[in-house]
Parts: structure tokens; C-alpha cells; sequence
């Protein structure tokens, strides 16, 4: 049953800097990075490759020691030339220098027809030791999925509706067929559906709307209606013992083109955005590429963020850093490192807030697009004020005490209120509008650690 | 301005861990954070911009809400005293009368409460100093009366915050509203100065004969067993101040004594508005509160047993401090019930108490107050089961799949 569901809760962040819907050309980026750290889970990774290794796109370089079948590939084909280490010789990168030959490593190319015809087990081994694993996120926990299990169904959200979010048809444009493929493979895995949710908003789909053998839902409202999180809750929740796959459409596209062409392919456009930038817009390349091609020149002034992903639950990196390997997104916003003299009280009209508390005058301009920086805004207090946490989350959660619970570390109480349904990007806009500046999505992964490892 | 951030700057050292007044940090630290937000940027991985609202903001928001029903408050004690003594008196001499009145005791209670408030931070030996006690400290001298004396509002003030608040770990943690817990000491601490005839300023002066100090509420209890009914007596009582000194209208704006910022629903429900405009204050609670006060007189309506059960429902909207404690004290988010629904319960409980404590209890003729402190009790209980709704929700979803 197709569902179409209008949810009331949640909060559009609107800034400035969106990115205008045209592919521009740039210097390719000579390097490019796998980041272990991106995957939320990952244990101990073990390198398989040494600096001064020639790899191609495709070619395992590392995998997890508890989960050894799912190997994490190169993006693209060159040179192994620094495996960066923190503290602790932590494994931060895995950077590649590319030869601009792009060479794959291959597998046979099947037919969409032919899929159905192949064994759960040979679709398995193809996309964990070609890369293509690593897309596949299981709930609870938001962690790589285990190939052992099967989930009771598994969920696509076809949109992004996060701050500055690129449009997903514009970045899938053309690319139906292997999605469609992907959709066939992921049937293999689940006895249950596939459900993809699509904007209720937007213009038909193109991309996905035509897609067979799912179900088709449609989600309307602010977000984070667009978080696959939020969408399982409402079509089909996680309760306890349950498992539920998620993918990224990205993900779903990469495991087509795996099939129908026979190679892992890493390239993708990617939006780079932020008031900080002189010409957002949207560019092609591979993931993990190194950002100084897409912002040399590009930038307003230097004290910025460059975050890979969106404001919400992205990560700060170096002006010299790679992009994410689940993120389409750069955007840049000042940095906030400045004292704000009587900010606490003073009107205000340039800083957004989702409440309306004196002087907050943001809620009377709904259209405006907002230069935000990174001030915590605040000072750290107890929790305070009820109430407003369940107006951004249009789920029936009761934020302030799943949180309380886990800083209580008080497993049953955690369970019970529903840890399992959601993953950091659920409660990201609690963290912002927190009037007590709590770093909830650090807490809510601690909470879930304490319990995937209890 | 960078001359201050320098001298800021300057000093900012001596305070810090290793600083020769390491100890008074939170001091400083206070002091700092008013005259600047922090330059402190969110953490590297998580929501890398936050919402302009902090404490400190919807602190004073509250505070704002409060100034009508304070700035009314010093006009009327002025003008309680000049009634009281017969004598004629232009605007600003009753502001006056009232501003002298109130002033020392708002600053008794600032001092005595930020000083409490200084040293647990000192003991604890972190953190500022809450802003939650901004707001308690207008509460306080706004639920007194005008002849309360100033060493009285620094003990209950103290006591407040050290036993209502600081020893639960401070804002957030309390369970009991911080400046009603001032209020109930006094009550019980020092009964004859908080009853009786306190609630009009004299001074030296003394009154025009005729003059009774009780209360709307004393008079309407009195009432009870007269066979005369409420709303006449009332109308009727004090009558050498006014006439009908004590009918609808005149309790519904407020010029009647009482305590300083309780006497005036009018401006108290204009703070109330901007409360609810601003989103810092549940409309449900405070419309919850209305309600249950309202259904219980009218239930005693229908009981119909002595004439103050009689009285029309919505003098119970008027009387007293209902209104006040529905729009500032039952609102208090920390000890109010913190689930949606449960303020629902949590309001409407404080309405029926209110009005159940003021009609048949002979001891304490007005009932907002413990109604209030009764309900932060159980308000974690409304919550709890709440909140168990929510997991037995999850736990049914779960069987019935």
C-alpha cells in the first residue's frame, strides 16, 4: 500500500548559498581519500594496501576486523601515496593520488533480467568485495549492514529536505535504469518491501517515480520528513529485534551500475553551497575527492566551515580535506569565533531562530535565507525548557527522555523509548534548537554505542 | 567596545584553572557572559549552527512578561496607601510611594538569592550562576505583601534557593517552584506578618476609620455562613475606600490590596499574552488552570451548600492569585509537568485544588500556592505515566505486527 503521508513537525532551515542547478567544470582534484572514520561502527580497520601501492577504482583497501567480508574500495585508480594516522595510530585517510586513467577493477555485467536469476549468496560477494556494500545501513544503530542478515524490509528516501541539500533529481538525472537495477539486487535481501519515499511536494520524479517492484510513498512537511528515519517510523517501525536496511538512492544507482557495467563506480555530482560561497552549484567527480578544487577561488573570505555534508549533522574538515564517503554536499559558513557583545538580549533580524522568544524576530521573514555561523550561541545549561523537542521531531518520541535516559545510562529505559528507531540525523534539529546547547547527537550515539555494546 | 573586550581579556586569566582566583570563576564567568556571548563554535562533527535562543534570552523574556503586572504593582500600593489614609495624591506620587516599597525588596532578594546562588557555584566549583534565578528573584517581592519585612524576603529567599533548588543541583533539577518555596516559608515561618492586615502599605500613617485589611478572598469565606450572599458582600465590603470596592470590575483590574504583583488579572493576562506569543510559557497549563478552576466552581455551584459555594464561578478567575500563579508560577517549565499531555492534567489539578483549598479549608484562604507546590509534587508522576503511554504505544506496535 502506497502511502501519503503530510507530516506537521520539523523546521526548514533556509540558507543562503543554495546551489544553482548547473554541473560547472573544475581542475579535476588530484587526490582522493577514504576516510574509515565515515563509517559510523567500524572497528579496528585493516589496511590491505601499502603507500606506493598502485590501485584501481574498485580495488579493496581496507575492511573492518569484525565484519572482514565488507571491503572498502578505492574510488578511483592511481597511487596509495599516504595513510594518514592520529593519535593512537587511529586510521584517519587512505589517500590516493589519481593517474587520470581511471581503471576498473570488473566484474561480469548481467542483464537487468538477469538478476533475479542469480543467487542472494553471488549478489552478496559481488557487492562486498566491490565496494558497493558500505552503502547499505542497517536500524538500529545507523552502522554497515551485517551480510549475514536479512532485513524485515528496507527503505530508499528519494529527497533530501536538510538545509541547503541537494536536489535529488538533478543528481540522479538519467541515471533510472540502474537505479531500477539496484532495486532489483536489494529485492534478493528481504523477504518484506521495498518502500521509497518520494517529496509530495516537488514536481513528479523522473528518477524515481516510474520505479517498479516497491512501494511508492510520499512525504510532505518541513523537515526532517525527508530522513529515512523518520519515514521507517511512520511506514514500518523499528521495534525491538526488528532490523530494517536503509540506502541511500546513491547507493541503490551504484549497485545498479555494479550489475549493468560491471565496475564500481565512484563518480558522482556533488553540490557545494553555503553564503560563504561566491558560486554554489554542483560539480562532477568521485568521492572522497580532495575540496580544494571546488573552493579555490570560490570563497567570499577565509574565516569559514567547510563542512562535508549539511549544517545539520556534517563534519568540519580542513580546507585541504576530502568529501565525506555518504556525503553529495560541501557547504561553507563563517566561522563564529567572535565574541558577541549583549547577544543574548539584543533584537535581531540576521539570526535564525526557531523560536520566538524576545527579540527573535526571524519568525516574521519565512522567506528569508539565513547567513548562520557557527556560534554555539550560548552557554551550556541543564535541561530547561520542555516541549519544543517534539515539535521538530514528527515522531511519536519523546526526545527529552530517550536523552535523559541515556545520560542515565539506563539500558531498559532507552529501549523502551524507542533508541532503536532513530540514528543522529533524527535528532539533529533538537541539537539546534536546544535552548540549553546540549550536543545531543553526541549523546544519542553514545546511548547507542552503550547498547549495541551491551 | 574593544577596549572593554580587552580589559575583559586582560583579567580573564586570573581567573582561570591555575589563576590566583581560580575559586571565583563563576563570578567572573557570569559577569562576562552578560556583557558578551561567548566565542565558543559548535563541535567539529554534529549541527554546526545553533538557534539564536539561549537561557538567558527566554529568562528574560519571562521578565519582560512580568513588568505590566510590576510596574502596576508599584502604582497600586501607592495608590492602596493614599486611599487608606485619606489622602489625595496625583500618579506619580503613588508610583513613588510604591517604587520606595518595592525596590529595596527587590534588591533584598537579588542580593540574597544571587549570593546563595554565588556560593554553591563556588562550592561546586563550576558553572555560572543560573539564570533561572533572574526570574525567581521579581517572583518573589511580586507575591509578597508591601509591608513585608526586608529580612524576612532575605531568609525565605535563602531559604529557597539553597533548600528548593541548590541542594536538588541547581536549575533544572528543582522539583519545587523556586519563589513559591519562599512564599510557603514565610507562611509558615512568620504567619502573622504574611496575614492579617499586611497587605496595605501605611507607613507611619495610620487609616481612615472603617478600613479592614481583610482580603476579597477573606471576605468571600466569611461570607460562607452569613446567609448574605458573596457577590453583595463583597460589593459592599470596604466600602469607605470606594464604592463597590470589591466588585468584579475592581478585582478584575486589580485596584484592591493584596500582594504586590498579585492584586491585577488585566495586566497579569497581558504578561500571560506575551508568554504565549513568544512560546516561552505553555498556553496549555495556563489555559488548563482557568479551566479547572472554573469547572470546580462550578461544581460547588451545584453543590450549592453555603453561600461562598454559590459565588459565581468566575469570581474564582479574580480572586486572589490565581491568575498570577496560572500565567508565572505554574508555567515554572522545570517543575511543571514536562509531557504535552500531562500538562494538560497538571494545569487543570491546580485549578480544581485551588478553588477545593480556598472553599472548604478554613486554615488557608487562598489555595494557589499549595495547589501549585501540591502539583510539583506529582507533576513527575502525570509525567510518568505519560511517558509509560509512549513505551506501551511502542510495546503494542510491536505485538500486534
Amino acid at each position: 500500500m502506497s502511502k501519503n503521508l503530510k507530516l506537521r513537525r520539523g523546521f526548514d532551515i533556509k540558507l543562503a548559498g543554495r546551489a544553482q542547478k548547473k554541473v560547472s567544470e573544475v581542475e579535476v582534484p588530484e587526490t582522493y581519500a577514504l576516510k574509515p572514520t565515515d563509517f559510523i561502527g567500524i572497528k579496528r580497520p585493516k589496511l590491505m594496501v601499502a603507500e606506493g601501492d598502485k590501485v584501481k577504482a574498485g580495488t579493496p583497501l581496507l575492511y573492518c576486523k569484525l565484519m572482514d567480508r565488507v571491503k572498502y574500495c578505492s574510488p578511483v585508480s592511481g597511487e596509495v601515496i599516504e595513510i594518514r594516522r592520529g593519535p593512537k595510530r587511529k586510521l584517519l585517510e587512505v589517500v590516493i593520488s589519481a593517474d587520470g586513467k581511471m581503471e576498473h577493477e570488473t566484474v561480469e555485467k548481467v542483464a537487468i533480467s538477469e538478476l533475479k536469476k542469480m543467487s542472494r549468496e553471488t549478489l552478496v560477494d559481488i557487492l562486498l568485495t566491490n565496494g558497493v556494500w558500505p552503502n547499505i545501513i542497517q536500524r538500529p544503530y545507523g552502522v554497515v549492514a551485517s551480510p549475514e542478515e536479512s532485513p524485515k524490509s528496507i527503505f530508499i528516501s528519494a529527497f533530501d529536505n536538510s538545509p541547503l541539500a541537494p536536489d535529488y533529481d538533478f543528481l540522479f538525472n538519467g541515471e533510472e535504469n540502474y537505479f531500477q537495477a539496484g532495486v532489483e539486487v536489494l529485492r534478493k535481501f528481504t523477504t518484506g518491501k521495498i518502500h521509497v519515499s518520494i517529496d509530495g511536494k516537488a514536481e513528479v520524479s523522473k528518477v524515481f517515480s516510474h520505479t517498479k517492484n516497491v512501494e511508492l510513498h510520499k512525504f510532505t512537511g518541513p523537515h526532517p520528513s525527508g530522513n529515512v528515519g523518520v519515514q521507517i517510523h511512520h511506514l514500518d517501525p523499528v521495534n525491538k529485534d526488528d532490523l530494517v536496511w536503509t540506502v541511500n538512492p546513491y547507493g541503490v544507482i551504484q549497485m545498479g551500475k555494479l550489475f549493468l557495467e560491471g565496475q564500481y563506480d565512484a563518480s558522482a555530482v556533488i553540490a557545494v553551497a553555503g553564503s560563504e560561497v561566491k558560486e554554489p552549484g554542483y560539480f562532477k567527480t568521485y568521492k572522497g575527492a580532495n575540496i580544494q578544487s571546488f573552493i579555490k577561488n570560490n570563497l567570499k573570505q577565509n574565516n569559514v566551515r567547510i563542512i562535508s555534508g549539511n549544517v545539520l549533522t556534517g563534519e568540519r574538515i580542513d580546507n585541504n580535506g576530502y568529501l565525506g564517503f555518504y556525503h553529495n554536499l560541501i557547504t561553507v559558513i563563517p566561522e563564529g569565533d567572535k565574541y558577541d557583545m549583549f547577544g543574548w538580549i539584543l533584537p535581531t533580524v540576521s539570526t535564525l531562530s526557531f523560536q520566538r522568544a524576545f527579540g527573535l524576530f526571524s519568525f516574521l521573514n519565512k522567506k528569508k535565507e539565513f547567513v548562520l555561523d557557527t556560534n554555539m550561541k550560548g552557554e551550556k545549561r541543564t535541561f530547561v525548557q520542555t516541549g519544543v523537542f517534539e515539535k521538530v521531531t514528527p515522531m511519536d518520541i519523546l526526545p527529552t527522555y530517550l536523552l535523559k535516559s541515556i545520560l542515565a545510562e539506563d539500558y531498559d529505559e532507552m529501549e523502551e523509548l524507542g533508541i532503536y528507531e532513530v540514528i543522529e540525523e533524527d535528532l539533529a534539529l533538537c541539537e539546534f534548537v536546544d535552548v540549553s546547547k546540549h550536543n545531543i547527537q553526541a549523546i544519542l550515539r553514545n546511548g547507542l554505542e552503550l547498547i549495541q555494546n551491551s | 567596545m574593544k577596549a572593554l573586550r580587552s580589559i575583559i581579556d586582560k583579567y580573564k586569566p586570573l581567573f582561570e584553572r591555575g589563576g590566583k582566583y581560580e575559586k571565583f570563576k563563576p563570578i567572573f564567568e557570569t559577569f562576562e557572559t552578560f556583557l558578551y556571548v561567548p566565542a565558543v563554535t559548535t563541535p567539529l562533527k554534529g549541527t554546526q549552527i545553533r538557534d539564536a535562543i539561549d537561557l538567558k534570552r527566554l529568562m528574560m523574556t519571562v521578565i519582560i512578561a512580568m513588568l505590566p503586572a510590576l510596574i502596576f504593582g508599584m502604582w497600586n500600593i501607592g495608590h492602596q496607601h493614599f486611599l487608606t489614609i485619606g489622602g489625595d495624591a496625583g500618579f506619580w506620587d503613588q508610583f513613588f510611594v510604591g517604587l520606595k516599597v518595592i525596590l529595596p525588596i527587590i534588591i533584598v532578594t537579588y542580593a540574597a538569592g544571587l549570593g546563595t546562588e554565588f556560593v554553591f557555584a563556588i562550592i561546586r566549583g563550576h558553572g555560572g550562576l543560573n539564570e533561572g534565578f533572574l526570574v525567581t528573584g521579581i517572583l518573589i517581592p511580586l507575591i509578597v505583601p508591601p509591608t513585608i519585612p526586608l529580612w524576612q524576603v532575605a531568609l525565605a529567599t535563602i531559604f529557597a534557593v539553597a533548600i528548593g533548588k541548590e541542594v536538588f543541583g541547581g536549575t533544572g533539577m528543582n522539583i519545587l517552584n523556586v519563589a513559591l518555596t519562599a512564599r510557603a516559608f514565610l507562611y509558615f515561618a512568620y504567619p502573622s506578618q504574611i496575614s492579617g492586615d499586611v497587605w496595605t502599605y501605611l507607613g507611619d500613617k495610620t487609616p481612615i476609620d472603617g478600613f479592614s485589611g481583610a482580603t476579597p478572598l477573606a471576605v468571600a469565606y466569611e461570607a460562607s455562613g452569613s446567609g448574605n450572599s458573596v457577590v453583595e458582600t463583597l460589593a459592599n465590603a470596604n466600602s469607605v475606600l470606594g464604592e463597590g470596592f470589591y466588585a468584579l470590575q475592581n478585582l478584575f483590574m486589580g485596584y484592591i490590596p493584596g500582594s504586590i504583583g498579585e492584586t491585577s488579572a488585566f495586566w497579569i493576562l497581558i504578561g500571560g499574552l506575551i508568554l504565549i506569543l513568544t512560546g516561552v510559557a505553555s498556553w496549555k497549563v495556563m489555559i488548563s488552570v482557568f479551566a479547572g478552576a472554573y469547572v470546580m466552581g462550578l461544581g460547588f455551584n451545584a453543590i450549592g451548600a453555603n453561600e461562598y459555594m454559590i459565588m459565581p464561578a468566575h469570581y474564582h478567575l479574580v480572586l486572589g492569585g490565581l491568575a498570577f500563579g496560572a500565567v508565572f508560577m505554574a508555567t515554572d517549565p522545570v517543575t511543571a509537568a514536562q509531557t504535552e499531555t500531562g500538562k494538560w492534567i497538571y494545569g487543570f489539578m491546580i485549578g480544581i485544588l485551588t478553588v477545593l483549598i480556598r472553599v472548604v479549608n478554613p486554615a488557608y484562604p487562598e489555595g494557589i500556592m499549595l495547589a501549585i507546590l501540591l502539583m510539583n509534587v506529582f507533576a513527575p508522576l502525570i509525567d510518568f505515566y505519560v511517558v509509560k503511554a509512549n513505551k506501551n504505544r511502542r510495546i503494542k506496535r510491536a505485538t500486534t505486527i
